[in-house]
């Protein structure tokens, strides 16, 4: 069983189109949709929830006002100032219990957060692991670790020779979650000087875990100059460019009509897609 | 007055938003554009700013005296991370579990724990025409960055108007960016990936009780549901861009919206405006 990782460092290049049609042309591939903030992927796939868990991790604290004697020790120790006027402010707090470990009068507690939920779902296409951040919590590095550790469940239970998961943008905790032990990363850039910058710091985090990478230039005719620019950086890194797609509103009428766009259009696009998922499963194969 | 721009859903226009905003207000007032997307920071590739100072982000992390240590287990004990173990005869410290929170070394009983910064990123400060500028870069494989975000804020001067660029999504980072600011925009685009997660970005500003309005970027692209659902909300859209190939253009190659078409200037002028009425409104109501 093999995994791969849909990733851009820049928001909004591509991702969840493409991982939609490769769910659609894989056939029976588990999915999982790591991006538990922000998550898109079931407005493609229109999933039929199966389960639905909670997710508890991590801790705030609380003070008890009757035994408080505002020493205002646990004000002064926190580091995350998230202790005012000997109020907790739960959205501050990161659960490091310190302040009840050192609060004399022992009125500070530590409570688990309800924070999110993820689900189990059957799609067109195959079971779709997928989750939901609650508002405003942390921890998503936790929620993603969890919801790939559910998807490679399910993919050996099924015998399914792959899971798609479609990542978070940006580098930090829920992408580096999402990366690590992944077989590829599929890098979706776009030619703009910020996709190019993003690209250049996703692929060194993909470098720094070890993970191989793809690359592919969606929206590639926006300006030919920075395509070019960024098929040389590849080259430089020795990182092969899988396609080149072109812009083509298709892809958003597709989302609007809530499918993936391979089976939406047969258009120039789709044929594109294609070839690009054949390439993943070349590289995959290796 | 701090005003953020976030969206949800990522590659909706918000440093577009965040860059032409803050050339639009330099004239009439003192700008400073902070960029909180410290994982993927891109307004100073259109601000091209001057850097004039640069300083280390560094996290607290413990370092043990094994010379004083008696392998008692009362930092493993209280470091909820997990980023310490203790074995018979040696320590071992995880630095990248470590929040800093500083339990481990207050609590050993041999004080035999110091902390010692660990660099995960960088901050920068510059100035780009007439605008003040600052930004956070985490190092690449570092997983957290809000100890950057929090440094990166810490410059902001709310004599003036402060700009915020926040990062893409709902969680901690962006929770981080956007509290404690005066007004939220939130951009997104007319198509289902946009109204789904503004709806997410909606929910996470009215739980930090942050005013917020809405910025429609790409109009014209996709449908009409994110305009019907603001109507049905309540909420103000307060600014329209359309799609349009010539934006487009001018965005890859790093060029801002109010340079590439000086026309648009009045339309962010107006925007803050607008974000002046409301906030004003609010604070004359809050009041009585």
């Amino acid at each position: 069983m093999k995994e791969v990782v849909v990733l851009s460092g820049k928001g909004g290049t591509g991702k969840t189109s493409f991982v939609g049609s490769f769910a659609a042309l894989a056939k029976g591939a588990v999915l999982a949709d790591c991006d538990v903030d922000a998550a898109d992927l079931h407005l493609l796939l229109q999933p039929a929830r199966r389960e639905k868990h909670e997710f508890w991790s991590g801790q705030t604290a609380f003070i008890a006002e009757d035994r408080c004697t505002q020493c205002g020790l646990c004000q002064e120790l926190c580091r995350f100032k998230a202790i005012k006027d000997f109020r907790v402010d739960p959205i501050s707090c990161e659960g490091c219990g310190f302040c009840s470990r050192i609060c004399p009068t022992e009125a500070i507690t530590m409570k688990e957060n309800l924070a999110g939920h993820w689900f189990i779902s059957n799609t067109r296409y195959g079971s779709l692991v997928h989750a939901r951040l609650g508002i405003a919590q942390e921890n998503s590095g936790k929620l993603v670790a969890l919801v790939r550790q559910q998807a490679r469940q399910m993919a050996e239970k099924n015998g399914a020779d792959y899971i798609i998961s479609d990542g978070p943008p940006g580098i930090g905790c829920p992408v580096i979650s999402s990366l690590s032990g992944a077989n590829l990363a599929l890098l979706v850039t776009e030619p703009t000087l910020s996709g190019i910058h993003d690209l250049e710091r996703v692929l060194g985090v993909c470098q720094h875990f070890g993970v191989p990478a793809l690359v592919c230039i969606n929206k590639y005719d926006i300006n030919e100059d920075n395509t070019h620019q960024i098929e040389r950086y590849c080259l430089s890194q020795g990182v092969e460019v899988a396609a080149r797609i072109p812009f083509d509103n298709t892809v958003t009428k597709a989302m609007v009509a809530g499918l993936p766009v391979v089976e939406y259009s047969r258009n120039g696009v789709s044929h594109q897609i294609e070839a690009l998922w054949e390439l993943v499963l070349k590289s995959l194969a290796k | 007055m701090i005003i953020s721009v976030a969206s949800g859903k990522g590659g909706t226009g918000k440093t577009l938003v965040a860059t032409s905003l803050a050339l639009s207000l330099k004239d009439r007032e003192q700008v400073q554009l902070l960029d909180c997307d410290v994982e993927e920071p891109n307004d100073h590739i259109f601000l091209k700013p001057v850097i004039t100072i640069s300083e280390a982000v560094c996290i607290p992390v413990p370092e043990i005296d094994e010379k004083k240590c008696n392998y008692c287990g009362k930092c493993a004990e209280v470091c909820v991370y997990h980023a310490i173990a203790v074995f018979a005869q040696h320590v071992l410290v995880f630095p990248q579990l470590c929040h800093g929170c500083g339990a481990c070394s207050y609590l050993c009983p041999e004080k035999a724990i110091t902390e010692v910064g660990r660099e995960i990123g960088v901050v920068e400060c510059g100035h780009s025409d007439g605008v003040e500028f600052a930004h956070g870069k985490l190092n690449v494989g570092e997983a957290m960055p809000t100890p950057a975000i929090r440094r990166v804020k810490a410059k902001a001067n709310r004599d003036g108007i402060v700009i915020i660029d926040v990062s893409p999504g709902t969680s901690c980072p962006v929770v981080e960016s956007i509290k404690d600011s005066d007004f939220c925009l939130l951009v997104t685009e007319p198509t289902p990936f946009g109204l789904n997660d503004l709806i997410l970005a909606v929910e996470t500003v009215k739980e930090l009780k942050v005013p917020f309005g809405v910025v429609i970027n790409r109009a014209g692209v996709g449908d009409g549901k994110v305009e019907e659902y603001c109507l049905r909300e309540g909420i103000p859209v307060l600014l329209t861009i359309p799609l349009d190939t010539e934006i487009a253009r001018l965005n890859s190659r790093g060029i801002t919206l109010v340079e590439g078409m000086p026309q648009w200037k009045k339309s962010f002028i107006g925007l803050f405006d607008r974000i002046r009425e409301i906030t004003g409104e609010r604070s004359c109501s809050a009041k009585w």
